[in-house]
């Protein structure tokens, strides 16, 4: 369970996040929709510790993260994964080296318990025969989900996925939104997901917030979604004319 | 303003710096092939640097010194000592700059743009210390041996350049690179070199792991990596010879 409590952030004078809480269950995958610019990704950042907020707290399991020191976060942070938008694998390891990394870095694990760790990890996102290729080698889906791969390999408590599957076709989209699900009730994660992919929404959406200009303009499940009567949501759910006839015939 | 903007936040990246290695194993490891990247692969374009450095010193020291009173074998020792004093380790450390130093910085910046230092960041690791330690030590440790194989490279290019061209001959050059030696030069070259290594390094990583923006934005941070360290290697060149040799 992660909870935001009054989360604001601003660059300068602009002020990008304001007085945002929210919660977060475990076992499910809790979606954060908006716009392009709307402050997702700044959002996302500031749950992780990425960026500072300016106030406001956030609570892992009734752990009050925000008022820690680098120090004191080290060891939270390995019960947290994050999926970047572009992957971030690391360009000088290959497929199974980034997916072994983190076990390197914070486990005593033989080379060989590590490697099997590994190729369980990415048995588990359906990737099998690339262990040895290099992240340029790969497609934008694979990097993907090696990024998964290497986010789950040290078993987080949290998982974050920043746009999992923008810039994917639609089918692999869903693969990956699955697959992200799967993890979350296999591994009973607190999965928070930036998306404004409409499919995820509907398909994944157990727990949804709408961020408009900075601050947070509905929340609610995919069940609700559609019927709901914001007209911000309406119009960022509803860009394409043809959805919308669609929904009006229904 | 902008500059003490830089002074600072550079100030506060090398504090960072200083922290325990998570792990010791994986940072010597990155030490080792950082030793390949950042020494060993220069040695060639510093072998050629060097050996024209020091033919082109001796052909223009024997043309500048048309003194009849000072003998034709002090040629010998103006050319081992500017090679050793000035030459070796400040040009080389320019030529060095431009390797490594282009290299750091975009290997650096382009981990920023593409959120790999975030990923870092994320799993508990300080960043600039993993991505940055192994680079510093590696370099303060090699660039020595470089300039030292640089200064006999220089002489022996300087001699065969000699002898060649039929300026010097060869008994009398080396008669003059053997004659009052001062091997405190020698020292004062090494201070001057791990000086420069640690700018070249610092800098460029600093240019690199501030980068915002995307591949543009990482060819500019890398020649401001270049620039900005080719400065401070003249700067603190002046410095230390004022400090150490006036
Ligand atoms: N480091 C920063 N400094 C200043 N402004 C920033 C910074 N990072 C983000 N912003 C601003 O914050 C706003 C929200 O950005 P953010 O990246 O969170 O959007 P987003 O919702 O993730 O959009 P997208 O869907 O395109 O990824 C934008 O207006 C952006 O310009
Ligand atoms: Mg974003």
């Amino acid at each position: 369970m992660i909870e935001l409590k009054n989360i604001s952030k601003s660059f300068g004078s602009k002020a990008i996040l304001e007085n945002i809480s929210a919660g977060f269950e475990k076992g499910k995958t809790n979606l954060v929709i908006g716009g392009s610019g709307s402050g997702k990704t700044v959002l996302m950042k500031c749950m992780v510790g990425l960026l500072e907020v300016n106030s406001g707290e956030v609570f892992f399991d009734g752990r009050n993260f925000s008022s820690l020191s680098f120090k004191e976060r080290k060891p939270f942070r390995q019960e947290i994964g994050m999926v970047f938008q572009g992957g971030a694998l690391f360009d000088s390891l290959n497929v199974e080296r980034n997916v072994m990394f983190p076990l390197s870095m914070f486990t005593d694990m033989t080379d060989a318990e590590k490697r099997d760790r590994a190729n369980d990890c990415l048995k588990r996102v359906n990737l099998i025969n690339v262990t040895k290729l290099f992240p340029s080698e790969l497609s934008g889906g694979m990097k993907k989900r090696v990024a998964i791969a290497r986010a789950i390999s040290p078993t987080p408590k949290y998982l974050f996925f920043d746009e999992p599957n923008s810039g994917l076709d639609p089918q692999t989209a869903i693969l990956i939104d699955n697959l992200i699900k799967e993890i979350t009730e296999e591994y009973q994660t607190t999965t928070v997901i930036n998306t404004h992919d409409m499919n995820s929404v509907l398909e994944i959406g157990d727990k949804i917030i709408f961020l408009h200009e900075g601050k947070k303009w509905w929340e609610g499940s995919n069940r609700e979604i559609t019927a709901s009567n914001n007209n911000e949501l309406k119009n960022f759910i509803f860009a394409s004319k043809i959805l919308r006839e669609l929904m009006e015939k229904n | 303003m902008n500059y003490f903007f830089h002074l600072g936040r550079y100030w506060q990246f090398l504090r960072l710096l200083i922290n325990k290695p998570e792990k010791f194993s994986i940072y010597l490891k990155l030490f080792f092939r950082e030793m390949d990247a950042v020494g060993f692969s220069s040695l060639g374009i510093v072998a050629i640097t060097s050996i024209f450095m020091g033919a082109v010193i001796t052909i223009q020291t024997v043309y500048n010194l048309v003194n009849p009173l000072v003998p034709l074998w002090a040629v010998g020792v103006v050319t081992r000592d500017s090679i050793i004093i000035e030459f070796s380790p400040t040009m080389i450390s320019l030529v060095l700059a431009g390797k490594v130093g282009s290299s750091i910085a975009s290997e650096i910046g382009t981990m920023r743009v593409t959120e790999q230092i975030d990923a870092l960041e994320i799993m508990g690791i300080n960043s600039s210390g993993y991505l940055v330690l192994p680079k510093l030590f590696a370099a303060v440790l090699i660039f020595p041996f470089i300039v030292i194989i640089s200064m006999f490279l220089g002489i022996a290019g300087g001699w065969v350049a000699g002898d060649l061209s039929g300026v010097i001959s060869s008994a009398e050059f080396i008669r003059g690179a053997q004659d009052s030696f001062v091997p405190f030069n020698v020292t004062f070259a090494m201070i001057k070199t791990v000086t420069f290594g640690f700018l070249i390094v610092t800098i460029s990583a600093y240019q690199g792991f501030y980068t915002t923006g995307g591949a543009l934005e990482v060819g500019q941070s890398s020649t401001k990596a270049v620039v900005f360290s080719s400065i401070m290697i003249l700067v603190f060149d002046y410095i230390l010879t004022q400090l150490i040799l006036a």
